[in-house]
């Protein structure tokens, strides 16, 4: 054992990733400081409704994930914060941490107050933009830890409103940045993605066209603590859709957009669609691709899916999305028969891909063309997750526990 | 815990919905040794306030009047008092969710403390296990998963022993001519290396290596493990603290597709023969020995087949593209055609295929192969239907390459297990009825005579339970590594098909899991999900009847059976769900800190009103994984349910032991509602069938209540998933509405 391996393993990033990576590494007796620029942990998949192929809550191993950290005295978890800078030393890192001003502070007991005596509302960031929440809130219905945030940008000047109806004293406006500087053994990047900009895809109505959303979207619509309360309706007027399209591979597979392919959306509009099945059970439903991408056990749940009355797999490109008689028109080109389909929709989704989300790092670590952190044992830090790789959540909770070991066996000393 | 403090706090609106002094007065009634307010228990001064009545006054616990187990428990744990700590939900069960200062609400806040005295009173300190714990990571499997599990746990400290049946290392890929890309670029395939890594297993002095050596028998528990191998020279025997099982896959037997190639040509290979034509540098057709110019390549050939592999082995497509590029590379004379259904590259396999089609000399065609038929000239054609040309297209080739996948070399330990009680039965039934059912078992089950791998000496079987199509793979998303053998984790192709870089990384991750239990065990800790728990249950086997209820619902096989039938614990393998506290009908199993008697006194310490008053009680036991968060989500939404309800978690529903029915009936409870994961195929319960066991005790429950004339709808069980929370007080309210509709329970007064 060398003097350095009790030095601490860095996480960035708490999502699904990042928190496995850090509890893999506590429960194996390391100390793990867990870093999330968000107020909150969970990440992406906090938003999502249901996982394939169980069709169970994200939120379900959330849960246990949650537990396991917060009684795991070798965690340390620092929300709202991010990596500022890092200097390579003998035997791992020196970080710089800069944690954003905490207008809310541990003082609060998440009671609410705030909330109602605010007076500004705002698009809701956890809800892609959809509904409003005010600008002092919870960041979503389960959210941990249990403590409310604010978008202090939204905020009029001078409003102290929230101050004032706090009980707690919880609310420090005059809050700044804190920074901190600590010797890491090794640093996990599990910083993760963000889903592929519609508004890259006018083609298909991505920003232009409003009953034209996203698959990230489509979660936030069909879950229980979503803007509309888990009903599936057009954003347009309100109403649930009659038709709705799924259009696979959009801005995926396509050297003008990402031209790798994110291997989940083919699971994840097999699984909306069965959401609108259930909610909507005469909705016409179908999902334009031009691979079914499900491999492994998640053929039976393509198998499943494909059987289900109401919902239709066609072979096609879908190049067009247009407005078209109050409703929508998809142009799919169907290129090996040589057929151009014009189809009909009032709902269009668009599955979008996964961009890595590593470009903004302060590490010197190599991507590869696509953007994703390339895995260099040499150098101290190993990425996790869906900025190692495009990949489904199992997938993204075995490279994260991989990736705990091999930061561990960087870290130096036993496990 | 005898003395008990209790601290009330009154923020978060409880000191506004509920008279706190008349629930201070309640405890101090039910024994508390005293009883404190604040009006913020979490913030550093409601803290100090505690901390100093604890130096005041020592206590052995602490009931915590405030938010719900799950909240703040940053500050309010153990650990952060210095004592154990229980918690009645005043904040989320009463204050968020029910009518301010009324009276049903008042009277619900009253049962919570005194249900929570009375649970504090049966909880003790756990004993921690200090058992002698092996550091040794077995590895079973020499392929390219087992090596690198070897060789992580030897980075991470551990000593290894790798165990191959075969002479050499190197696996299914030690022949392979190539892999696809696992860095940039990402566009052509890499050599294999597996060599250096036999090489890096070789001379890593921590791993151990057996080869031609079989496992003969494993018996014992996490971090005691003792492990009986056979080779050629005779058996040895070592101890272990953790297993990885990496036996890898086998690829599919060409010669079960006769119905692919009805006139047997010899022309039609599998993709290993073609690899090893690569490897050799010599590509000839078996008929003539000629050199192929088009060679076909049948994709999902027994794949997505449901009459042979209903699965996609996920890497077909990857070697398929492999073997093309190489043949351009090698041949540049050879026309490759793949044939496929769906081209399946996913992440940034993407570009090997770009790659390939750009290259040009590669033709893709779209459609279900039908079968390949020679010609009569030396050449075949394959029958092509649903392509782009049509039904009923030929495809001449010279050498058709079937794209065949993987099958796990596992063996299905529950099977073998039935297989083996069946003959038991065949032989010493009891009736000529029960021996030849067993007799018919026997035969259904014969394919798994003599599969076994592991051979572990456990009462459930030999082997790892599997999961579906002989993959021996969890049964969580979230949690891909979850076991039902503690300390025993799968990897690689044997877990789930996947390519040789997945299968690589996929080790890392079951050698840590492997380490983690070692370590977990050295603390007398438990592993996911109650990782860090401390409380192993008692067994009180004086009064065991040997039902063997306990060793047959234990998920994880913890308990072995002594020759009479009683349970003989091995404390390392549980994993503290209860499922066996729930099980035993004569309720002699417990915890520390949860137990049969822990649970009921809660439920007796409920105050039910008499059958005049007209208010119903409804015990709801609540799974504290999925169905506990939901209620709490509904109150902090500010949702409320019907005041009748009492509210208590548990860890599990296949912990509930049926005498709290009884129990709550007894007290006067009018009705009893279980909540808990759904179960059947996706079941969601965490411990993977306590759900579905609740479900089936309380069958027989319903049946009792039929006999004591009282309706079976009393009791209920309802699944529900952890995003619920708009349906969880929906549920509580439709049920207490149903139960105002009966008559009083009967049984209340007596």
């Amino acid at each position: 054992m060398n003097d350095t391996s009790n030095r601490p393993i860095l996480v960035l990033g708490a999502g699904i990733a990042g928190l496995t990576a850090a509890l893999e590494a506590a429960e194996t007796g390391r100390f793990v400081v867990l870093v999330e620029k968000n107020p909150w942990v969970g990440g992406r998949v906090a938003a999502f409704h249901q996982y394939f192929p169980k069709l169970c809550p994200p939120s379900c191993g959330l849960e246990i994930n949650i537990r396991r950290l917060e009684r795991n005295p070798r965690i340390r978890l620092l929300t709202g914060t991010r990596l500022a800078g890092a200097e390579r030393i003998e035997g791992g890192w020196r970080v710089i941490l800069t944690r954003a001003p905490r207008w809310v502070t541990d003082r609060c007991t998440a009671c609410g107050e705030c909330t109602a005596a605010c007076p500004v509302e705002i698009p809701n960031p956890f809800d892609q933009g959809m509904g409003t929440v005010k600008a002092i809130h919870r960041p979503h219905a389960q959210s941990w830890p249990e403590r409310f945030v604010m978008e202090r940008d939204a905020c009029r000047q001078g409003c102290h409103a929230c101050a004032d109806a706090c009980e707690y004293g919880a609310i420090d406006l005059a809050a700044e940045a804190t920074t901190e500087e600590l010797e890491v053994g090794s640093v996990v990047v599990a910083t993760g993605w963000e889903p592929y900009p519609l508004e890259k895809l006018p083609e298909l109505g991505g920003g232009v066209l409003p009953d034209v959303i996203s698959n990230v979207q489509m979660e936030r619509l069909a879950h229980p603590g979503g803007p509309t309360g888990g009903r599936i309706l057009r954003p347009s007027d309100g109403a649930p859709p009659r038709r709705v399209a799924f259009v696979q591979c959009a801005g995926s597979r396509d050297v003008n957009h990402l031209a790798y392919c994110s291997g989940v959306c083919c699971l994840a509009s097999l699984k909306e669609a069965l959401y609108v099945r259930e909610q909507l059970p005469g909705a016409e439903i179908a999902i334009y691709y031009i691979d079914r991408r499900t491999p492994g056990r998640n053929e039976d749940f393509l198998e499943k899916v494909a059987g289900t009355e109401g919902i239709r797999l066609v072979k096609g490109k879908v190049g067009k999305v247009l407005a078209a008689d109050g409703g929508l028109e998809l142009v799919v080109e169907d290129v090996e028969a040589g057929r151009r389909l014009h189809e009909r929709a009032d709902l269009v989704v668009l599955a979008t891909g996964m961009v890595p989300s590593a470009g903004d790092l302060p590490l010197p670590v190599e991507l590869d063309e696509d953007g994703f952190v390339l895995d260099d044992p040499a150098s101290g830090v190993v990425p996790a997750g869906v900025v190692h790789r495009p990949q489904e959540v199992a997938s993204v909770v075995r490279d994260a526990t991989g990736a705990s070991a091999r930061a561990m066996a960087m870290a130096g000393g036993r496990a | 815990m005898e003395r008990i403090g209790v601290v009330l706090c009154s923020g978060c609106d409880i000191g506004k919905a509920v008279d706190l002094e008349a629930v201070g007065g309640v405890a101090g009634e039910e024994g508390a040794a005293w009883v404190v307010s604040h009006h913020a228990l979490c913030e550093p001064e409601g803290l100090e306030t505690v901390r100093r009545r604890l130096e005041e006054d020592a206590v052995d616990g602490l009931l915590l009047g405030a938010c719900s187990q799950r909240c703040r428990a940053d500050v309010l744990c153990d650990a952060c008092l210095g004592v154990p700590v229980e918690r009645a939900a005043l904040r989320e069960h009463v204050a968020w969710s029910h009518a301010p200062l009324d009276e049903d609400t008042q009277a619900l806040a009253e049962d919570l403390v005194r249900m929570g005295l009375a649970r504090a009173a049966t909880v003790r300190p756990p004993e921690v296990l200090d058992e002698p714990v092996e550091d040794t990571v077995l590895v079973v499997g020499g392929g390219l998963a087992g090596m690198q599990a070897a060789l992580a746990a030897s980075a991470l400290g551990k000593p290894v022993v790798l165990v191959e049946a075969r002479e050499a290392l190197g696996g299914f890929l030690r022949e392979v001519p190539g892999l696809p890309p696992h860095r940039p670029p990402w566009d052509v395939p890499v050599p294999n290396t597996v060599g250096d890594v036999v090489r890096q297993v070789l001379d890593d002095p921590r791993i151990r290596v057996i080869t031609g050596a079989n496992l003969e028998r494993i018996s014992g528990q996490p971090g005691q493990f003792e492990v009986h191998v056979g080779t050629g020279d005779g058996s040895e025997t070592f101890r272990a603290g953790a297993i990885v099982q990496a036996t890898g896959a086998e690829p599919y037997d060409v010669s079960r597709l006769e119905a692919l190639n009805p006139d047997r040509s010899p022309d039609v290979i599998g993709s290993v023969e073609l690899d090893a034509m690569l490897a050799s540098g010599e590509l000839r057709r078996p008929s003539d020995g000629a050199t192929p110019r088009r060679v076909v390549f049948v994709q999902c050939a027994g794949s997505r087949d449901p009459d042979h592999l209903p699965y996609c082995s996920s890497e077909c497509c990857a070697t398929t593209l492999r073997q093309a590029a190489r043949l351009r590379q090698d041949f540049p004379e050879v026309e490759p055609v793949v044939l496929y259904r769906d081209l399946r590259t996913p992440g940034t396999l993407e570009h090997l295929y770009q790659a390939v089609q750009e290259e040009g000399g590669t033709l893709f065609l779209r459609g279900e192969v039908e079968a390949v038929h020679a010609n009569g000239n030396g050449s075949l054609q394959v029958g092509l239907a649903e392509s782009l040309l049509g039904d009923g297209v030929a495809v001449p080739a010279d050498l058709v390459v079937l794209a065949v996948g993987m099958v796990p070399h596992s063996a299905d330990g529950e099977a073998i297990r039935m297989l083996n009680d069946a003959r038991e039965r065949a032989e010493h039934g009891e009736s000529e009825t029960q021996r030849a059912e067993a007799r018919e078992l026997v035969e259904n089950l014969a394919s798994h005579e003599g599969t076994e791998i592991l051979h572990l000496t456990y009462r459930q079987g030999p082997d790892l339970p599997v999961l579906q199509y002989g993959f021996p793979d969890s049964h969580y998303i979230c949690f891909p590594y979850e076991t039902r053998r503690t300390g025993i984790y799968a990897a690689g192709t044997v877990r789930a098909p996947m390519g040789p870089a997945e299968a690589a990384e996929d080790a890392w991750g079951a050698a840590l899991k492997a380490v983690q239990c070692i370590e977990a065990a050295r603390r007398g800790e438990a592993v996911h999900p109650r990782s860090g728990d401390l409380g192993v249950p008692d067994f009180f086997l004086q009064r065991c009847t040997q039902c063997k209820r306990c060793t047959e619902e234990c998920p994880f096989g913890t308990l072995d059976e002594d020759e009479k039938g009683t349970p003989m614990l091995n404390p390392l393998r549980c994993r503290h769900c209860g499922i066996c506290m729930g099980a035993c009908p004569e309720r002699i199993v417990s915890f520390p800190d949860y137990s049969v008697d822990g649970i009921a006194s809660m439920i007796k310490a409920v105050e039910v009103p008499d059958e005049d008053e007209e208010k119903p009680r409804i015990l709801a036991l609540l799974c504290e994984n999925d169905a506990l968060p939901a209620l709490d989500t509904a109150a902090a939404l500010r949702t409320g349910w019907n005041p009748w309800v009492r509210v208590v978690p548990v860890r599990c529903l296949g912990s509930v032991n049926i005498v709290w029915i009884a129990d709550a009936l007894s007290r006067g409870f009018d009705g009893v509602i279980l909540i808990g994961c759904r179960y059947g195929d996706d079941t969601q319960c965490h411990y993977v069938r306590g759900s579905e066991l609740a479900n089936r005790r309380l069958e027989n429950v319903q049946e009792t209540l039929e006999r004591l004339s009282l309706e079976p709808e009393r009791i209920r069980l309802v699944e529900l998933a952890h995003n619920e929370f708009h349906r969880i007080p929906e549920l509580l309210d439709e049920f207490a509405g149903e139960i105002e509709e009966m008559d009083p329970n009967p049984y209340k007064g007596f």
